[in-house]
């Protein structure tokens, strides 16, 4: 390897720190491990994954904004990629977890498919965010990712033994509410889990939380408690979103949810601004935040902390 | 002589047949700030054309909650307008932001 390759990456890593990466999971003891991307390939040599990569969760790679807080989204989205790709153990899967797009055009998610084609993965799983679902009857969206779902937004797969449910929380309007996922999606996903094995790991994945980060701002899904109640008997189960631009987690029996970075621009703390916009940070104040809450999950991986180390600290 | 000619182009105007609009069609412009409609409510008289405009450097849409009007999404920037014709109380919401409200009774 050249010293150019090696600033190349090095340099990719420090970007990851202004837009982040995504998370990538592993399959440990029948618990889902989230571990950072950024940490899993530091510079220099590739440390060695322990645990055999499932798949890595975006979110929020906002194609179209262009705003202060990071005027090239499709830079970060490219060196995300590239982070993917770069992995010594390649995931199957990509997930998406929504605001695919900005401002729900033509040419926003035309560009984001084109990005998103240079994961060097099978397959890539997405959900809309509200982002995503602005023009009348969400056909922007439906007609580039529909497929998988039957144009429902949401539906269920299996992969290596985990069921997957994507799950649709921004397209039922509850005037002054949360996201909702409404009657006819909750009972399909009732059923889906009805006749499943409780030693079958559940992986559930959204765009907004499913379960109340911060409601004045809308973080949370307002009828998701029947969900929650029939995902109680399973052994593993994790429940994923991004939407907040940020990592919060929090584990309940054996349920863990997680919410992951955005690859576009980080959101303030719930509560800790006017309003949950995006946040304009000075660069080495961001790396470090960010830092904080990815590296860490490398080096204890059933820890939920989220604190402790940096991005800084993982170059 | 400029003043004439400003009023016989008026009576031109009357004159083709396009619709009379009321005199000075009144305008109210609403703010969409930090994830919030200013003002949060609204009076105004039937015929009343607002204007939307996003001051947030994320974006917005404006939704009537019965479905009756709905903008595309709304860069920082840009507006939307809609003239109430009816009286009536009207909620107003952003579909992407469910938590922001605002209530607009017409007289």
């Amino acid at each position: 390897m050249t010293h150019h390759d090696k600033r190349t990456r090095r340099d990719a890593l420090k970007c990851l720190g202004f837009g982040s990466a995504g998370t990538l999971f592993a399959l440990a003891g029948g618990v889902l491990t989230p571990i950072d991307l950024a940490a899993a390939i530091p510079s220099g040599e590739p440390r060695p994954v322990h645990h055999k990569p499932l798949f890595v969760q975006i979110s929020d790679t906002h194609i179209g904004f262009s705003k202060d807080a990071n005027p090239d989204v499709a830079g970060t989205l490219n060196r995300t990629i590239d982070i993917v790709n770069g992995m010594a153990h390649k995931p199957a899967l990509v997930i998406h977890t929504g605001d695919i797009t900005h401002l729900c055009k033509a040419e926003e998610f035309d560009q984001a498919q084109q990005l998103l084609s240079r994961l060097r993965v099978t397959e890539l799983h997405t959900v809309p965010g509200e982002h995503d679902t602005t023009d009348p009857n969400a056909a922007q969206y439906f007609d580039r990712f529909g497929k998988a779902s039957h144009n429902k937004g949401y539906y269920s797969f299996d992969h290596a033994g985990v069921h997957f449910m994507a799950l649709v929380n921004v397209m039922e309007f509850k005037n002054g509410g949360l996201g909702t996922l409404g009657e006819q999606q909750l009972a399909w996903a009732i059923g889906d889990l009805k006749h499943r094995s409780a030693s079958t790991p559940i992986v559930v994945f959204a765009h907004m939380p499913l379960w109340s980060v911060y409601e004045p701002w809308g973080w949370g899904t307002g009828d998701v408690a029947p969900l929650l109640a029939q995902l109680k008997r399973f052994g593993s189960v994790t429940v994923l979103n991004g939407h907040i631009h940020q990592i919060v987690q929090k584990v309940e029996g054996n349920m863990t949810f997680h919410t992951a970075r955005s690859t576009a621009f980080p959101q303030p703390v719930g509560g800790e601004a006017a309003g949950p916009g995006p946040l304009k940070v000075p660069a080495e104040q961001l790396q470090k935040m960010l830092g904080v809450t990815t590296v860490s999950l490398i080096e204890r991986p059933r820890s939920l902390a989220l604190n402790d180390t940096t991005l800084a600290g993982a170059e | 002589m400029n003043r004439f000619l400003l009023v016989g182009l008026a009576g031109l105007l009357a004159a083709s047949g396009a619709p009379a609009a009321p005199p000075a069609a009144p305008q109210v412009e609403v703010t969409i700030e930090n994830y919030h409609f200013v003002p949060a409510t609204l009076e105004i008289a039937a015929g009343t054309t607002i204007i939307w405009r996003n001051k947030d450097d994320d974006a917005h849409t404006v939704m009537d909650a019965s479905g009756a009007f709905r903008s595309d999404a709304l860069d920082e920037g840009q507006s939307y307008t809609h003239t109430f014709a009816k009286p009536g109380t009207y909620r107003i919401a952003c579909s992407m932001h469910p938590q922001m409200m605002e209530t607009i009774v017409v007289q």
